[in-house]
C-alpha cells in the first residue's frame, strides 16, 4: 500500500529526553543544586550520580557538575530525596517567575 | 463461482478472501452468523488467522486495535448496543489512523429492547472518524468488504461495511465469489507505518498537548489539533481514492463501477429519491413502476455516507424539481441525519430541490413498496417541506 502520501498519523514516540512534550510547564517546585555540597562538582570526580540515576525522566546529566534540563524537569523532587549530599533544594517556581518574566513585576 | 448464501456468509467470504489474520468478536444478534463462520473457517484451517474469543464488544475492538498496530490485518462485526459500546474504542481506532474492517450489521438500538433492523446504530456513530459504506445486496457486501481492506490500508482509517440485519444478513441471494488469485493481486499485504513490534518499542497515541512541539530530533511533533485536521482532510481525499480502488476493482473483478452512489434512471429526473442500504433495490421497482406512469423520477442508491460525496450530491441534485429522502434513523430533535447532510451539500446550489424526509423502518417496523410508491407521488408538485417534521411511514400500523 501507498501510505507515503499521508502526512501524519497520530503521535507516536521513541525513547528518549522529554518526548511526551515540553513538561517543565507543569513544575511547581524547581531543583536547584548547590555545587559546594554536591559529591562531583565538590570532588572533580565523576561519582555519585544518584540524582541522575534516579530521575523518571532522565533530565539530569552525568556531568561533574550535574545540570538540569529544566525545559522537561516536572519537579517531582526524587532528586532532591535521593541526594545523600543534600545538596538539592526544591524552591518555589514563583520565586523565579519574575526574574523571567520582568515585564510580569510589580515594577515593570 | 456464483453461490447461494445468505448476506452474513457473503461477509465472511469477503474477510476470508481478504486473508485476515486476526479476528475478535462477541457474538450478537443479527451479525452473530457471521463471525460464527469466520470461526469455523479458522478452526477448519480454511483460513489461516488468529480467532480471539472475547468478553465483550469494547474488547473485540481493543484486540482489532492492538493486532491492526502490529500490521495484522484485523476483522471484527457487530450490531446495535455492541457497536455502542465499542464506542470508545471506535474513536481510538479512527484516531490512531488503523487500517481496519468492521462489519456492521444494521439493527434498532435499545431502549427500548429490539432485534430489528434500521441504521440508527450506524448513524449515531457517524462523527467517530470512521469510513462508512452502505451496501444494499449480498454481492455488494462480499465486494466492499474487499475494497475497504485496500481503502482503509491506502488511508489509513477505518472502514465500516454496514448492512441490514435480516433485510441482507439473514435473506439468501445468489452472489458471485471472485477468485482468490483475483483479490490477492488486488489486495496487496499491508504494513502500517508505526509497525509496532519488539524490534522497534514505540509509545504510540501518546499524550498530545494542545500545541505542536519539537520532538527528540528536533522535528515538529504535530499537536492534537494537527492530527485531527489531518483525519479531516485526508479522509475527503478518500472519496477520490476510493473510485480509483473501484476502478481497480473493476479491471481485476469485472464488477463496480458506483462506489459513491448507484444511479438509477436518474439522467432526466426531476424528482430524485436518496436511500442507504437494501430499501434502494426495492425503491428500484417503484422508480420503475413510476417512469410506466410518465413520471420523471430516479433514485440515488448512496453508498458512500462518510466521508460524505457533498459535491457529488450537489452537482447530480443542482436543479432538480425534488429530492425524496428516505432514512431508518433520526438526529432526535432536528430531522434525519442523511436528510441534513443532504440539505447542507445542496446549499450552496443556485437551484435547489425541495427535499422532503421520511422516517421508516424503525426498529424493524414493516414497509412496503407502496409506502415509497404514495410517498414519492406525494412529492411530486410539493413546493416546500417542513425540515424539522419528517413524514413517519407506518405509524399506528
Amino acid at each position: 500500500m501507498t501510505t507515503e502520501n499521508l502526512r501524519v498519523l497520530t503521535s507516536a514516540s521513541y525513547a528518549g529526553p522529554g518526548d511526551a512534550g515540553r513538561t517543565g510547564s507543569w513544575r511547581v517546585l524547581r531543583p536547584v543544586i548547590d555545587y559546594a555540597k554536591c559529591a562531583p562538582a565538590k570532588t572533580g570526580k565523576p561519582a555519585c550520580f544518584l540524582c541522575w540515576l534516579y530521575c523518571p525522566d532522565s533530565v539530569v546529566s552525568k556531568t561533574l557538575e550535574p545540570t538540569i534540563d529544566l525545559e522537561y524537569c516536572k519537579g517531582c523532587g526524587i532528586c532532591a530525596e535521593e541526594c545523600p549530599s543534600k545538596a538539592i533544594a526544591m524552591v518555589e517556581e514563583s520565586n523565579f517567575t519574575e526574574m523571567e518574566f520582568p515585564s510580569l513585576t510589580r515594577e515593570g | 463461482m456464483f453461490v447461494f448464501e445468505s448476506g452474513n456468509i457473503a461477509a465472511a467470504t469477503g474477510a476470508k478472501l481478504a486473508r485476515v489474520q486476526v479476528i475478535a468478536a462477541y457474538p450478537i444478534t443479527p451479525q452473530t452468523p457471521l463471525t460464527e463462520k469466520l470461526s469455523e473457517y479458522v478452526d477448519s484451517g480454511v483460513l489461516d488467522a488468529q480467532y480471539v474469543a472475547v468478553e465483550s464488544e469494547h474488547s473485540a475492538l481493543a484486540v482489532c486495535i492492538g493486532a491492526s498496530s502490529t500490521s495484522a490485518r484485523a476483522f471484527t462485526a457487530t450490531s446495535a448496543n455492541g457497536l455502542l459500546y465499542m464506542a470508545e474504542q471506535l474513536h481510538w481506532a479512527a484516531g490512531a489512523r488503523l487500517p481496519l474492517v468492521m462489519c456492521v450489521v444494521n439493527r434498532g438500538i435499545g431502549a427500548p429492547f429490539n432485534i430489528w433492523n434500521d441504521h440508527q446504530d450506524s448513524i449515531s456513530q457517524r462523527d467517530t472518524g470512521w469510513i462508512q459504506i452502505y451496501a444494499k445486496d449480498h454481492q455488494e457486501i462480499l465486494d466492499s468488504v474487499i475494497k475497504a481492506y485496500r481503502l482503509s490500508e491506502e488511508v489509513c482509517i477505518p472502514v465500516m461495511i454496514c448492512y441490514d440485519g435480516y433485510y441482507l444478513s439473514h435473506t439468501y441471494m445468489p452472489y458471485d465469489v471472485p477468485d482468490q488469485s483475483a483479490v490477492d493481486a488486488f489486495l496487496p499485504p499491508y504494513e502500517y507505518r508505526h509497525n509496532l513490534g519488539p524490534k522497534k518499542p514505540t509509545n504510540l497515541n501518546t499524550v498530545t498537548l494542545p500545541g505542536g512541539r519539537p520532538d527528540i530530533h528536533g522535528e515538529f511533533a504535530p499537536g492534537y489539533m494537527e492530527l485531527r485536521e489531518c483525519l479531516h482532510v485526508e479522509m475527503v481525499q478518500a472519496i477520490d481514492i476510493y473510485r480509483r480502488i473501484d476502478g481497480d476493482f473493476a479491471q481485476l473483478i469485472g464488477r463496480g463501477g458506483n462506489p459513491i452512489a448507484e444511479r438509477y434512471l436518474c439522467d432526466d429526473a426531476d424528482y430524485v429519491a436518496v436511500a442507504l442500504g437494501s430499501m434502494a433495490n426495492q425503491i428500484k421497482d417503484v422508480v420503475s413502476r413510476l417512469r410506466e406512469e410518465g413520471l420523471k423520477v430516479g433514485l440515488l442508491a448512496l453508498a458512500l455516507y462518510r466521508p460524505f460525496p457533498n459535491e457529488f450530491l450537489a452537482s447530480e441534485l443542482s436543479g432538480r424539481k425534488g429530492v425524496i429522502v428516505f432514512e431508518k434513523a433520526i438526529s432526535f430533535g432536528h430531522s434525519g441525519a442523511l436528510c441534513s447532510d443532504l440539505q447542507a451539500a445542496l446549499y450552496p446550489c443556485t437551484s435547489r430541490p425541495v427535499v422532503s424526509n421520511y422516517i421508516l423502518g424503525l426498529g424493524g417496523r414493516s414497509y412496503q413498496s407502496s409506502d415509497f410508491y404514495n410517498a414519492i407521488r406525494d412529492c411530486v408538485g410539493r413546493g416546500s417541506a417542513d425540515f424539522q417534521n419528517p413524514a413517519w411511514i407506518g405509524l399506528g400500523r
